[in-house]
């Protein structure tokens, strides 16, 4: 018996969910670049889920994964980096206080 | 027909003295003498032209038949063209030779008329008074030049309004010149001052021009075209307007005709101080004495009667179609002749005995008209112009001897001293007396022209030309007129030669009148000028049948109006010769003449004596004195009230009107502020200014969404796609 696709879907939405929550009511800099991370792996089980249970010989979706990877771990970079130069200048990385472009 | 060309001078007649006039106001009015001689050369030259064309027309006499016209277009109005232009006939050659020679005796008796006034102070006129000459002696020449042009005008005038424009002209020349010495007043109020007699002239013959206008305007209704030639020529016209009638509301039905003639004539009445508009001819004499001579006894009151002959076929047709306006005419004029003779018996002051005589003498010439003497009034107008000319100059020069006399005497030292405290009145003739020893040329040709007036049988031309006027009357069976006019012929007789009995004879009565001198030649010569044609000119209206002399110069003459009288279809044949009306006017002359003897000539009148018709008119003499209390009636009935209408109206104006406008004026402003407090600051900037804090409020609201935190866009981020998922099975 094998298990059904929504089973990976409910579990990718779910995990998508989690992150972007994560994304919106975590204070802490670092922690809201985890929930972009989260959101980005819950987005890769989709795709992988989607690409084995739909088109299997197409290898395109394996593809697409990796790309999605290469971007999540470049762009983690640039965030951390990011937050160390705000650091530098403030402070802090609480991004409650990181809010000068405001009205 | 060919007419001499000399003819085509005719409208140049008028023009020297109008251009003398503009150079003179323009150009020449500080310097005195230029200016008299500018305006006696014009003058002159007019004259040349006028006895020119006369004189043609004197030896051309058929002439008459065609009279001569020369008009251009003037005035287009739609489908006829108004003309002016100049016409020539024997009433205008007449009148011509009159006005030329009499103009020119006049403009140069004034070069020596005008000196230095008494009534001005010399300190406040030095340059005048260093020359001896009137202050504003350019302006007097100025004036004067401009009348000539009025009266040349108005007689070769070939339409009614052409002559009514130079009638307006004249009107204002007399009111400007008799109120020439405007700045002229005397110690007792009531006396009028130059100022009010130039009003009172202008405005009294005003009366009379309106009429005059209207009958004018109805006749152009009538006629559209004024041309004398071409409506009175026209039988069928004449005729017409003798017949058709107009409904007036106190008159009844009247004819056109005569309704037109007593329109006209009424601006006759007014221009001629006929009764009842006389009043401003006596208080005219306020205007230096060549002004008196040359508008108020020669020329413009002539006027009046030139117009009515000139409108003779038009009075005539209305008396054929039985109007009465003729018979107005003649007791008009009756009716003033002796009115005004019985004034002029009570007069001290020697020009208003002469303002009073030429309106009587007016009034004869009325007289005739209205009985149809045309050719008679005319001759007299004619006539008399000569003398009156003549008699008003040397009763100037009389004034101006008597003036010089009071001077002398003063700075002599003797009397008061130079202040001049009591006033002298120079013209007043009980303080004169015995001036033919020391001004014999202005006595003697005063003498000679009161004769004329007086009608001193035979030798004076004004015997024939009022014999003339007297026969008709009686040839005509208009006893009425007759003997008016023949009682008004004793008074003038008398009241001539009680002025020269007074004035000339016996001793002198003031220092003033002892010391007296002759006038200078300017002054004479033109008397004497003027008393050759006092004498000689009458000879053109001898009768024809009268014995040894009858018909030498007048066979002329008669047929000269007859062939002008054909030419409008006038009966105008002379009234054949009869003794007994020529020897009543002899009589009356003569005993009139007598009874002025034998009152102020025999025992001649002491300093200080009384006028003894005094005591022998009682009650009458004062009435005569007064003018039959005329002036005072006037101004009862027309002047006062008239200033009360004034005051009314600028009571009106001021009180009434006044506060209705600026009633409105605050009524606007109070709007003004009303608009200001509730709409302007109230709505329209509320709303301008509301619609800047709506937005500035939506800003401030809107721009919180900003907050600068990341979080708070990508919840909203969250949101709008959750919304937008929810909408897309409904769209």
């Amino acid at each position: 018996m094998t298990v059904p696709l929504s089973w990976y879907l409910i579990f990718a939405t779910a995990l998508f969910s989690l992150g972007f929550f994560a994304v919106l009511s975590r204070r802490n800099a670092v922690a809201v670049l985890m929930g972009v991370e989260l959101m980005l792996n819950a987005v890769n089980v989709n795709l992988v889920a989607f690409w084995r249970y739909l088109t299997p010989a197409d290898l395109s979706g394996q593809i697409f994964v990796v790309f999605v990877f290469t971007v999540a771990a470049a762009e983690a970079a640039v965030g951390l980096a990011l937050m160390i130069s705000i650091y530098r200048t403030r402070k802090t990385i609480n991004i409650d206080e990181i809010n000068d472009l405001k009205f | 027909m060919n007419y001499p060309s000399v003819f085509n001078l005719a409208w140049l007649i008028p023009l020297p003295t109008a251009l003398a006039f503009f150079a003179i106001i323009l150009f020449a009015n500080p310097k005195k003498r230029l200016s008299s001689n500018i305006a006696i050369g014009a003058v002159v030259l007019a004259w040349i032209m006028s006895w020119a064309v006369a004189i043609t027309f004197f030896l051309n006499p058929e002439i008459t038949e065609h009279p001569f016209d020369l008009h251009v277009p003037w005035m287009p109005m739609g489908e006829i063209t108004f003309h002016m232009g100049v016409a020539v006939d024997a009433v205008t050659a007449g009148m011509l030779f009159m006005v030329g020679f009499v103009l020119t005796m006049i403009f140069i008796y004034s070069s020596g008329y005008m000196s230095f006034p008494g009534h001005l102070d010399p300190k406040k006129y030095p340059d005048a008074a260093q020359e001896g000459l009137d202050p504003r002696y350019s302006r007097f020449f100025a004036y004067i030049s401009l009348f000539a042009t009025g009266m040349l005008g108005l007689v070769v005038a070939d339409n009614l309004l052409m002559l009514f424009i130079f009638w307006e002209i004249m009107g204002l020349c007399s009111y400007l010149l008799i109120g020439f010495w405007f700045d002229k007043s005397y110690p007792d109020p009531k006396q009028i001052t130059p100022k009010q007699a130039g009003l009172k002239a202008f405005l009294t013959t005003r009366v009379g021009d309106v009429l005059f206008m209207m009958g004018l305007i109805f006749l152009f209704i009538h006629a559209g075209d004024l041309n004398f030639q071409n409506i009175f020529a026209n039988q069928e016209f004449l005729h017409e307007l003798s017949t058709a009638t107009v409904n007036l509301p106190f008159f009844g039905a009247v004819t056109w005709a005569g309704l037109i003639s007593m329109l006209i004539f009424w601006g006759a009445i007014g221009k001629s101080a006929q009764f009842p508009l006389h009043v401003w001819l006596p208080d005219a004499m306020e205007g230096p004495t060549p002004v008196s001579a040359l508008i108020h006894a020669a020329t413009m009151v002539s006027a009046g009667v030139y117009l009515i002959v000139r409108m003779s076929p038009l009075f005539s047709a209305a008396a054929h179609g039985g109007s009465g306006v003729m018979m107005f005419v003649a007791f008009i004029g009756a009716f003033t002749a002796l009115f005004s003779a019985t004034i002029a018996v009570a007069q001290k002051d020697i020009k208003k005995v002469l303002a009073y005589s030429t309106i009587s003498q007016l009034g004869y010439m009325f007289a005739a008209l209205g009985i149809g003497a045309w050719v008679a009034a005319v001759i007299h107008l004619l006539i008399h112009a000569f003398f009156k000319a003549l008699l008003f100059m040397a009763s100037g020069s009389v004034i101006h001897g008597v003036e010089h006399g009071h001077h002398h005497v003063h700075e002599h030292g003797r009397g008061d001293d130079h202040g001049h405290e009591e006033y002298f009145d120079a013209q007043d003739m009980f303080n004169m007396g015995g001036l033919l020893k020391r001004m014999p040329i202005t006595g003697w040709t005063f003498i000679i022209g009161g004769a004329s007036l007086s009608a001193f049988p035979l030798v004076t031309a004004g015997f024939w030309s009022k014999d003339e006027i007297l026969a008709h009357a009686w040839h005509g069976g208009h006893m009425a007129v007759f003997w008016t006019l023949a009682i008004a012929a004793f008074l003038t007789a008398f009241y001539t030669f009680r002025q020269i009995f007074l004035t000339f004879f016996g001793k002198p009565r003031t220092e003033a009148a002892e010391h007296a001198p002759e006038s200078v030649r300017a002054m004479t010569w033109p008397l004497v000028g003027l008393a050759f044609f006092a004498i000689f000119g009458g000879f053109v209206a001898v009768p024809h049948d009268f014995p040894v002399v009858g018909g030498v110069a007048s066979d002329f003459l008669a047929k000269l109006m007859e062939m002008q009288g054909e030419f409008y279809q006038l009966h105008v044949a002379p009234a054949p010769f009869n003794w007994t009306p020529a020897l009543i006017s002899m009589a009356l002359a003569l005993s009139g003449i007598v009874v002025a003897w034998l009152i102020y000539g025999m025992k001649p009148l002491a300093a200080g004596q009384p006028d003894p018709l005094r005591k022998a008119l009682g009650p009458i003499y004062a009435i005569l004195e007064n003018k039959y209390y005329f002036d005072e009636f006037y101004h009862l009935v027309a002047v006062r009230p008239t200033l009360w209408l004034a005051g009314f109206f600028f009571k009106f104006d001021r009180g009434v009107i006044d506060r209705i406008v600026n009633w409105v004026g605050a009524l606007g402003r109070w709007l003004a502020a009303a608009l200001r407090k509730w709409i302007d600051e109230f709505i329209i900037d509320a709303a301008v200014n509301g619609a800047g804090l709506v937005t500035t409020w939506t800003g401030a609201v809107v721009r919180l969404i900003q907050t600068g935190q990341a979080q708070n866009y990508l919840l909203i981020l969250l949101l709008s796609v959750v919304i937008l998922l929810l909408l897309i099975p409904l769209g």
